[in-house]
Parts: structure tokens; sequence; C-alpha cells
């Protein structure tokens, strides 16, 4: 049954754009930042909270953009580079994080993400300051498309990898290594006597979570077309655990249901105010105090949340 | 050597100060509170703003411009008295006894929405009223010119500095603050009203932050996106200093005042990763900040 309703809205997500086209680019955002959200939130499974993944985000944003520069085209191929590179910058950056916990790791890693974004802003030579960098329009086995039509092939790649990417966290969530999540979460101690390295189970978690920003920021930077050092600024970060939280940590669907929730509720909020961040405010109070399963909670079924 | 030195460290100083308003109220709060008021930053630049509304009111009427300076102290304690016990009775107080995570979402909720007002009040334009500091005027010590508002400036850090630490050593309500920090529930059971507490110190900590704003319009002005770069700020000099330390956040901001000169310095165009490199430096190495202990939270 779950798996037909999520069928069944990825092929509402794909059939969107031809009714409306305009949809493509915040329907590509969405899951860009779905990815991205879905990292905050494996972390936030151990109860970690980490203002600072957007640094992940935009670090792969620019190690594509680096790439795409010396002469690699390829779209799968620069894919596949921006998880590596999201994957290697987290587990340089966690293997001294993750010693960390509770309000220190959340300052840390906001620490970290503003070092990176500083060196961003400031290396004019390398990273083009404040202005950033265009982003190459990438090939698809070979072809050189026109940008419409690559805009479109990132779109529905996008969607698949959703599903793809969708399905391998969740596995990882099921599999005892993501059970001691949880484990980690209620009780640290328990764990290390059970013989269970609760510094791996941490790591690997955020190797992964940061693998997922990298790839959220690297269709990110494809569909915007330019990298700028803002991707990393801690609003960004906080924007991403907001949405983790708005999709709920319950699971997997969640952080894209978040993304989804929030981008198009940008695109309809814009039509009308231009204070769109006094929106998201309040929304994300509003679903804070009186909705603490997120809007994921509502679809839900009731007997998951005992326990 | 020293004559390009010793402005260049005035200035930081000067701007190490104007941030050390800021974390010594974020540190003020969470050692009451605790709770991590990421709005804080807001705060800072909505007292800039108000202070720079009073100062150019002061200045189209003409009226005698050393008003300028009670305007300046007077916007802060107006923000304070209106937004303290509002933000602390209507949002931060549900947040009490929740996971940080819930305290961080619900103040990052309430820093987005004070931007937006922030911005649909005073609009996107910059604000600069430097009528205080043309007044204080310049000095010249040999052959450097300063501007004594600067020194000014670092003066008032010191005062506020030597101020909280009497007001909790010292009085009344000092040793209630202490009471409650050291142990809620037993300050509520002998009786210590911990509501009127937890008012009374976030108003305190907004009054400090929007003084720091209020001080800075005369040297740097106010404009959009200020708020969020006081935040990160105030957040690593907090930080450094150990959460909760009211001298840790003064010499925190000292170290990173000195970092931002050394950066300056040694390599111009890093001085903006200064701050943040200290930061990580002194958490990596001691992540509970230069003063701070494991499992006290003093003040």
């Amino acid at each position: 049954m779950r798996t037909l309703l999520a069928a069944a809205a990825v092929l509402t997500l794909a059939v969107l754009p031809i009714a409306a086209p305009w949809l493509q680019f915040v329907l590509t955002l969405a899951i860009a930042k779905g990815f991205a959200a879905l990292g905050v939130a494996v972390l936030l499974r151990a109860g970690l909270i980490s203002i600072g993944h957007a640094m992940f985000f935009a670090a792969s944003a620019y190690a594509v953009t680096f790439l795409a520069r010396a002469g690699i085209h390829d779209l799968g191929l620069l894919l596949i580079f921006s998880v590596l590179a999201g994957a290697l910058v987290g587990a340089v950056a966690g293997s001294f994080l993750v010693r960390y916990r509770a309000i220190f790791f959340a300052m840390l890693n906001l620490a970290v993400s503003m070092v990176f974004y500083a060196l961003c802003a400031k290396l004019y030579g390398v990273t083009g300051g404040t202005d950033g960098m265009a982003v190459p329009v990438p090939t698809v086995f070979g072809l050189v498309l026109s940008e419409p039509a690559f805009k479109s092939v990132l779109f529905y790649l996008s969607l698949g990898l959703m599903v793809l990417v969708g399905v391998s966290v969740q596995r990882y969530l099921n599999s005892p290594l993501g059970h001691a999540l949880a484990a980690v979460h209620t009780n640290e101690i328990r764990l290390e006597y059970l013989g269970v390295p609760v510094w791996a189970v941490l790591l690997i978690a955020y190797v992964v979570s940061a693998a997922l920003a990298g790839l959220g920021g690297a269709i990110a930077g494809f569909a915007i077309g330019r990298v700028v050092p803002d991707f990393a600024f801690w609003t960004a970060s906080g924007h991403l655990v907001l949405i983790a939280v708005l999709g709920g940590i319950g699971g997997v669907p969640g952080a894209f249901i978040g993304a989804l929730f929030l981008e198009l509720l940008h695109s309809a909020a814009v039509t009308v105010t231009d204070s769109w961040n006094l929106i998201v405010g309040m929304t994300l109070i509003i679903v804070i105090m009186f909705m603490p399963q997120g809007v994921y909670g509502l679809f839900a079924r009731k007997e998951a949340s005992n326990l | 050597m020293l004559t390009a030195i010793i402005p260049l460290l005035l200035d930081s100083l000067a701007s190490a100060a104007l941030i050390f308003f800021a974390a010594v109220g974020l540190t003020l709060v969470f050692s009451v509170l605790r709770v991590l008021n990421v709005a804080h930053g807001s705060l800072y630049s909505i007292g800039g703003y108000v202070a720079a509304s009073i100062c150019l009111f002061v200045a189209s009427r003409q009226l005698n411009s050393y008003l300028s300076f009670a305007a300046l102290l007077f916007s802060a304690v107006f923000v304070a008295a209106i937004f303290g016990p509002l933000i602390e009775r209507g949002l931060v107080r549900w947040t009490y006894g929740k996971s940080e995570a819930v305290q961080i979402l619900i103040t990052f909720g309430l820093f987005l929405i004070l931007e937006d007002l922030q911005r649909l009040i005073f609009g996107v334009q910059s604000f600069y009223e430097d009528a205080p500091m043309r007044l204080l005027g310049t000095s010249s010590i040999g052959g450097v010119v300063y501007l004594n508002y600067q020194i000014v400036l670092i003066g008032m850090a010191l005062l506020v500095v030597i101020g909280l630490r009497l007001l909790i050593n010292h009085t009344r309500l000092g040793r209630l603050i202490t009471a409650v920090v050291t142990d809620r529930e037993m300050a509520q059971s002998i009786g210590i009203d911990t509501n009127r507490i937890f008012i009374l110190a976030f108003s305190l900590g907004v009054f400090l932050a929007a003084l720091g704003g209020a001080l800075a319009t005369p040297t740097s002005g106010i404009a959009p996106g200020l708020g969020a770069d006081t935040m990160v700020l105030a957040f690593a000099v907090a930080a450094i200093g150990g959460l909760g330390q009211i001298e840790g956040a003064a010499v925190a901001s000292l170290i990173v005042g000195l970092a931002r000169v050394l950066a300056i310095y040694l390599a111009p165009s890093l001085d903006a990763v200064a701050p943040y490199a200290a930061m990580l430096a002194v958490l990596l190495i001691r992540p509970y900040g230069l003063f701070g202990s494991v499992t006290a939270r003093r003040i």
C-alpha cells in the first residue's frame, strides 16, 4: 500500500512539469535539497543536529564545477564525483566531529562550515569570491544538449536517483547499522557495553549524510547554473535542518516531502509577498509546536509512533 | 610598523567590543535559560535600526546632537523592554527542557521572522548615522590619529564586564540568578519565582545585544544581513569563551580581535576566516571553551 502511494507520488512528480513547465526547476531544486535534508535527517536519528551541512552541499557543487572546467563533461561521471567529494569532505570533517555531542556537535559543524564559507567568499582567485562560478552545462553520454533539454534530463535523472537513493538509504536505516543510530540517541553507553563501536557507527552515518548532501549540491549547482558561497552560509544549513524537521525524521520520504512542501510554499509565497522567510519561520514554529512528528507524521500510520 | 599596527589594533578591538556585547548577552541567556537563542543576532540589528531611526530623528529636528548618545542607550532599553518579555513569554519558555534540536529550530524560526520584519519595517537600504562619532572627534598620539568613539566602545565593553560581575555577585537579583543557574528545581522549591528570573535574564541579554547594535550604528552602519553575520560571530566568541562564561566572552572577543589583526597583517584576504578558525582551533582542543567546564554551568 505504502509502495503504491510512493509510486503514485513519484509518477505525479514526473508528469507535473509537462502540465506546468515552470515547475521543473522548482521540483529539481526541491529534490536536490531533499537529498541534503535526508543527510541531516540521518544524523538527527542519532540525536545529532548539524548546523553545517550546507558545507558539503557547497563543497561538492564547487568540486563538480572545478572538475567540469578541468575537462570532465559527462553528467553521470560528475554526479558520481559529487557523491565522492561529499563523502571525502565528510570523512575528513567527520573523523574529528563525531567525538562531540549535542550543542557542541552543532557548534563545531557551524564553525567548520563557516570557515569553508569565508574561504569560498574570500579566495577570489580560486572560487570567484562572492560572485561564485558559472557551472558549465555537462554532456549526457557524450551528447551535447541544449540548456532546456539538459534541464529536463537533469530533472528526470534526479527523480530516478531520488527513488534509487531513497530505497538504499531506507535499507541502510533498517539495517543493524541504521538501528544503532537510534540506539546512540537513547543510550550510548549501553551500546558500547554491547560491543558496538559508537565512533564507527557515527562516522559511517556522517559520511553517508555528507555524501547525500554532496549529491544534492551537485544537482542544485547544475539546476541553478551557478555556485556561490551563500550555498554554505549557516542560514542555508539551518534551512536544511528545517526541511528535515518539516518532513519529520520518521522516514526517508519525509525529507523529500519536506523539501517539496517548502519549495512549493516558496513559489506560491513569492507571487503574493516577498516576506517569504516570515512565512517559513511561522510554519516552522507551528510545525514544531503542534506537529512534532513533522508534515510526514500526518501521513504516517499511527502505530509507528508507539516506539 | 607600530604606526601601522596600533590603528589596526584599535579598530579590531572596537569591532570585537561590539561583538562582545552580543556574545555576552547570548552567553548570559544560555546559562540562565539553557537555551541557545539563534535569533540573538537579529536583536542586535533591531537595536541598530531603532538607534539609527532615533538618531536621524534627533538630527532632523535640529535637537541638541548630544541627545544622540542618550538615543543609543534609550533604543537598547526600548528594544529590551518590548522584545525581551514578548519573546521569552511567547516563545522561548515553551522550549524549556526540550532537546537542543527543538530549541535551535524554534529560535531559528524566530530569526527568520525577525529578519523579514526588519526588512518590511526598515526597508533594504542601509542606515548610517555617524553624528555621535563625529561629536567625539579624534585624538592624535605620536602622529597616529584615533577615533575617540572607538576608545569609548572598548571602555563600555569593560564597563559591561565589571557591571555584570557586580550585578551577579553583589545584588539580590544576581544571587537569585546564580541560584537558578546552579539548580533550577531547588531554586523553585525554596520559593524563587523562576519565571521572573527568566524574563529578566532574557531581557538583559536582549538589552546587551541591542546595545551592541545601537553602538555599532555610528561606526559601521546597519544593513540587511547584519543579524545573520553577527549571530555566527557572537556564537563563535561565546563558544571560544565557554558558553555561560562572562569573562570568557570578554577574553574570547579579545582573541578574535587579535586574530583579525594578525590575519589582516599577514594575509589580508583571510580576515573574515580568522574568527571561525580561532573558534575551530579552540573548540577542537577544549570543546567546552576556554573557561567552560564539562558539568558546572557557572555564571
